[in-house]
């Protein structure tokens, strides 16, 4: 924790002084820092994973200069009118996921998009990573914590439901996503160690029914390939075949920025999106995934720290759960480049090419730099 | 807080103080997880992993080397490489193969026999990767839709590649042999490695005898390729070493000359050069185009060649085995002196015929009515048959093979002739081994001139009439001459193995050798008519062997047929007598007489290598002396 007093000192002390051009602006310095050092790096990499292709790259710039808009647009936003607004947002996003699954457009045999007229396209269930964690932090934060046995019942609803949606599209990566933001604040609401290890009972013995009842066949078969990726190497086991070759073959520093084989001779499959820590370890080695995983583990810690220091209970789950929904993003998305975790459609957070995960992450910035700039002048 | 329950903040605040604490730790697990497996990736199993990666992106491939090219003694091309263009397939980048194989069909005429001979070579056991031709020699049409198809074609590729020509093969392919596709059995003999990326070996003749020079040594070169394979660049390349360019003895002018002469006819032609062994024309009539036997012969071609009656095929001079007849009477005259059987005045009365013993058979003469009264110089100029059965029967059949070995019959004599064979001088233990009889003085008498068991090559006959006229010398009979480059013709030639032939008076050579210039130049020499006007000395033998013997009562009544019964025409000879630059052995098929057939053909070969070569050669030196001049 010595780090983490080291990343506030600064901060406390400002509380007492006039508001800082921080406070004005309503953005904690700190985080924007990280992100841009993060975003920054991310490019270079994204420049290589998408073989030099600037155009690449200047999309995703431009995806990314409106993700800071709105991430500056939800800073500038009160907590309080999130936690008014959970309700109705989470009733909208519930119609429009059903809607997805009605009238919705989509690609690759998966229904996400919706399309309204006079809106531009996008994905209700992305929205749902921000609204789930509001709404059942909402809900757990107007009665005291820990929850009765009942209101966390009614909490796992209120995750469930949608996350039943998303699967039917069929999405299992932002399911889970979505998912794992509300059981967080489930968790950080203070349920019982006893009920958590039910829980997670529960799931041992609901896994091979999951396997037999709701899994899709294709989902089926990226567990069978994480198992055993020789079974089928030319075929789903390449993907994980061809991003442990790329990492492996990076050693300990690379072998230098645009120099990976592995990406560059289109043995690496998605190398510019949801495998481009696959490039980056080929490129940069481990000195480079250390540097990664080291800004993100900085990233997470400023985002816990401003969790800790928030001033209600709403603020507080709220801003826990998102920062371990962006620490959900890294796991997966690692453990699932390097072979250990099942391929999920789940991108490297910030560095992956694609724009929607990149927008709705930034709002989640965003509402913890709102939640952290607009704390009352009291004693904390 | 407005909520209706009572909250306690400060607790609340703890219990999630407790709760951030707990994911921090999970946090921190997690991540440190992630870079222990990028750990055990990166650093553990980095070795792995490097490795998985160059053979993704890195394939060796092999470079063949260009094979040595052939040239004859006054360094005119014989064999060289030409570029063709052949259509390959990758099984392993070709998606449906049968699919690929009847589009190709559409735009391109490959044939059944190209389709069936892929089939077969996509069974074989193959490297992975490794092209399989489909089609050869694509002309410039085909290539040009390829190119335009190419897209819908993924793994087929039409690929240039070196492949054997002989601009004379017709005059050639005897002496030469030929390249042909490496075959199964080859397969398992050669170096896997040396021809990793060749497609021909020697069959036969030079080619195959000097395969090893030729071949030169396989380079490689490491090329990144992507995920598709396409080749990107090459990243190293070792360069191969070329094959050797060899000159051989061989006088394409005088191999034409060879062929001219026997226009028409069947036969076989040898020329030594007495002084080196080289062999300066090696004619089989009629030859063939081994062209066609590079890339692969259609069944049709072959079998015309094959079941043609003048048999094209068939090496003749390497490899056909005639009784020698009279032409091995000089050598046996050179046993019957040396031994002492016989002297040089020694005179022998032949009535027309010679009998062993008193009303036993008789031994006819070619000459009815007998010779008279003739001694060896007159035996051999008149080709008289009784003397030589007289010395023959002395001889007896160990001495005649002991000296008969040593001029080379009965073996390969050749330094670096594929294919030669040994013919069969026989012997007592070889008839009692194969006949399971003993050897009678008939036999004896039958094997004096050249007749009975044994049997020999045109390649003999010439050799030993070349250590004839080398007087004893033995040079052994050889094509190849010199190797371009630095390293000298004695590292690839075999060693010699014959001792000279020594005789106790060396004079008898001499001897031997105005016998041989009376066949020529005597008034009574059988070959008398062949060297008429002739402005130098030569030595000769003709000779007639019989084919087959005829009954009585059998008739011939196809003209074709009498034709081929007939007797073989054979010729030795030498020339000039007394500095020998050419030796010579002709057969000619069905020819005939000795004298009337095979004489004038080997006048023809003399006249052409002492006076109308050489006079050209100067010719062209005062013409380029003179256009010097001018300049």
């Amino acid at each position: 924790m010595a780090l983490g007093k080291l990343l506030s000192s600064q901060e406390s002390g400002a509380l007492g002084r006039p508001r800082s051009i921080w406070s004005t602006l309503h953005l904690d310095p700190i985080l924007l820092a990280l992100l841009l050092l993060l975003v920054g790096g991310g490019l270079f990499v994204l420049y290589s994973g998408a073989d030099r292709n600037f155009a690449v790259v200047e999309g995703q710039m431009i995806r990314l200069g409106v993700a800071f808009v709105v991430m500056f647009v939800f800073a500038q936003l009160d907590p309080a009118i999130f936690r008014r607004w959970a309700p109705w947002l989470y009733l909208a996003g519930l119609a429009g996921l059903v809607a997805v699954l009605l009238v919705g457009v989509g690609a690759k045999g998966a229904q996400r998009w919706l399309a309204l007229p006079g809106l531009p396209r996008f994905q209700p269930s992305e929205l749902m990573k921000l609204v789930v964690p509001m709404m059942a932090a909402w809900y757990l934060s107007r009665y005291y914590l820990p929850p009765t046995f009942s209101r966390i019942v009614v909490g796992l609803v209120i995750v469930l439901l949608p996350m039943f949606l998303i699967i039917q599209q069929p999405d299992l990566g932002t399911s889970l996503l979505v998912g794992m933001a509300g059981i967080f604040v489930v968790f950080f609401a203070g349920i019982s160690w006893k009920l958590i290890t039910a829980f997670f009972g529960m799931v041992a013995v609901s896994a091979p029914l999951m396997w037999f009842y709701v899994m899709r066949d294709y989902q089926k078969q990226r567990v069978l390939t994480l198992l055993d990726p020789q079974s089928d190497p030319l075929g789903a086991g390449w993907n994980i075949i061809q991003s442990k070759t790329a990492i492996g073959s990076g050693g300990m520093d690379g072998k230098g920025w645009l120099q990976g084989t592995q990406s560059h001779l289109e043995f690496l499959p998605e190398s510019h999106t949801d495998f481009i820590v696959a490039v980056l370890a080929e490129e940069f080695g481990f000195v480079g995934m250390m540097l990664l995983m080291a800004v993100y583990f900085l990233i997470i810690l400023r985002c816990l720290y401003i969790s800790v220091t928030a001033q209600d209970s709403f603020s507080r789950l709220l801003a826990g759960a998102l920062t371990m929904t962006f620490f959900i993003y890294i796991f997966v998305n690692v453990g699932m480049v390097s072979g250990l975790l099942p391929v999920v459609g789940v991108p490297l957070p910030l560095i992956s090419y694609g724009g929607t995960s990149g927008v709705t992450l930034m709002a989640a910035f965003g509402v913890l730099m709102s939640i952290h700039t607009h704390r009352r002048m009291i004693s904390a | 807080m407005a909520w209706g329950e009572f909250k306690d903040t400060v607790a609340e605040r703890r219990l999630f103080q407790r709760r951030a604490l707990v994911m921090l730790v999970l946090v921190m697990l997690a991540l440190g997880g992630l870079l222990a497996r990028m750990y055990q990736l990166q650093i553990v199993e980095h070795e792995i992993y490097t490795t998985l990666s160059d053979k993704n992106r890195v394939q060796v491939q092999s470079v063949p080397p260009p094979r040595g090219l052939v040239y004859d003694r006054n360094n005119l091309l014989l064999a060289e490489n030409r570029p063709v263009f052949s259509l390959t397939l990758v099984p392993e980048r070709v998606g449906s193969m049968d699919e690929t194989l009847a589009r190709l069909t559409e735009i391109l005429s490959i044939s059944e026999e190209d389709i069936e001979r892929f089939q077969r070579r996509l069974n074989e056991p193959r490297r992975p990767f490794q092209e399989i031709p489909l089609s050869y020699d694509l002309n410039e049409e085909e290539i040009a839709r390829m190119a335009v198809h190419r897209h819908r074609f993924p793994g087929v590729e039409v690929k240039a590649e070196l492949v054997r020509y002989y601009p004379h093969s017709e005059l050639t392919a005897h002496a030469l042999g030929y390249v042909g596709r490496i075959n199964q059995n080859e397969l398992q003999r050669i170096d896997p490695v040396n021809y990793a990326g060749t497609n021909y070996i020697g069959k036969s003749g030079v080619e195959r005898f000097y395969e090893k020079v030729l071949h030169g040594k396989v380079g490689y070169q490491h090329v990144e390729t992507n995920a598709r394979g396409r080749i990107l660049r090459v990243l190293e390349r070792e360069n191969p070493v070329p094959g050797e360019d060899l000159q051989l003895h061989l006088d394409l002018r005088l191999q034409r000359k060879a062929h001219e002469l026997l226009e028409g006819r069947r036969g076989a032609i040898i020329a030594i050069e007495p002084a080196t062994g080289g062999i300066l024309a090696l004619a089989s009539v009629p030859g063939f185009d081994a062209n066609k036997f590079v890339t692969g012969i259609s069944v049709k071609d072959y079998r015309d060649l094959s079941e043609s009656i003048d048999k094209p095929l068939f090496n003749r001079a390497l490899r056909g085995q005639y009784p020698p007849g009279s032409t091995i009477k000089p050598m046996m005259a050179v046993a019957a002196l040396d031994s002492g059987v016989t002297t040089r005045e020694r005179t022998i009365w032949d009535p027309g015929y010679f009998q062993l013993k008193e009303s036993g058979r008789r031994y006819r003469d070619w000459k009815r009515t007998g010779h008279g009264w003739v001694d060896l110089m007159d035996s051999v100029a008149e080709s008289c048959d009784v003397y030589f059965y007289q010395i023959g029967v002395e001889m007896g059949v160990d001495v005649m093979y002991d000296y008969l070995s040593r001029f080379g019959f009965g073996e390969d004599a050749t330094l670096d002739v594929a294919g030669a064979l040994s013919g069969l001088l026989p012997s007592r233990d070889w008839k009692r081994a194969v006949r399971s009889e003993p050897w009678y003085p008939g036999d004896s008498v039958n094997m004096s001139i050249g007749q009975g068991f044994f049997l020999a090559t045109p390649l003999q006959l010439a050799t030993a009439t070349a250590l004839i006229a080398n007087r004893g010398e033995w040079v052994e009979p050889r094509l190849l001459k010199d190797i371009r480059g630095d390293r000298p013709v004695e590292e690839f030639l075999p060693a010699s193995t014959h001792k000279p032939l020594d005789l106790k008076n060396p004079d008898d050579w001499e001897y031997v050798v105005d016998t041989m210039e009376e066949v020529m130049h005597g008034t009574r020499g059988t070959a008398r008519g062949a060297a008429r006007g002739a402005s130098y000395r030569m030595a000769g033998k003709t000779g007639t062997a019989q084919v087959f013997s005829l009954g009585e009562d059998e008739e011939y009544d196809a003209e074709e047929i009498r034709e081929r019964l007939r007797d073989h025409a054979l010729f030795v000879g030498f020339a000039p007598t007394d500095d020998p630059k050419i030796a010579v052995a002709i057969i000619v098929e069905n020819g005939g007489g000795g004298s009337s057939v095979a004489a004038p053909v080997a006048r023809g070969l003399f006249d052409a290598w002492l006076e109308e070569f050489p006079a050209a050669e100067a010719a062209q030196v005062v013409g380029q002396a003179e256009t010097g001049g001018e300049g």
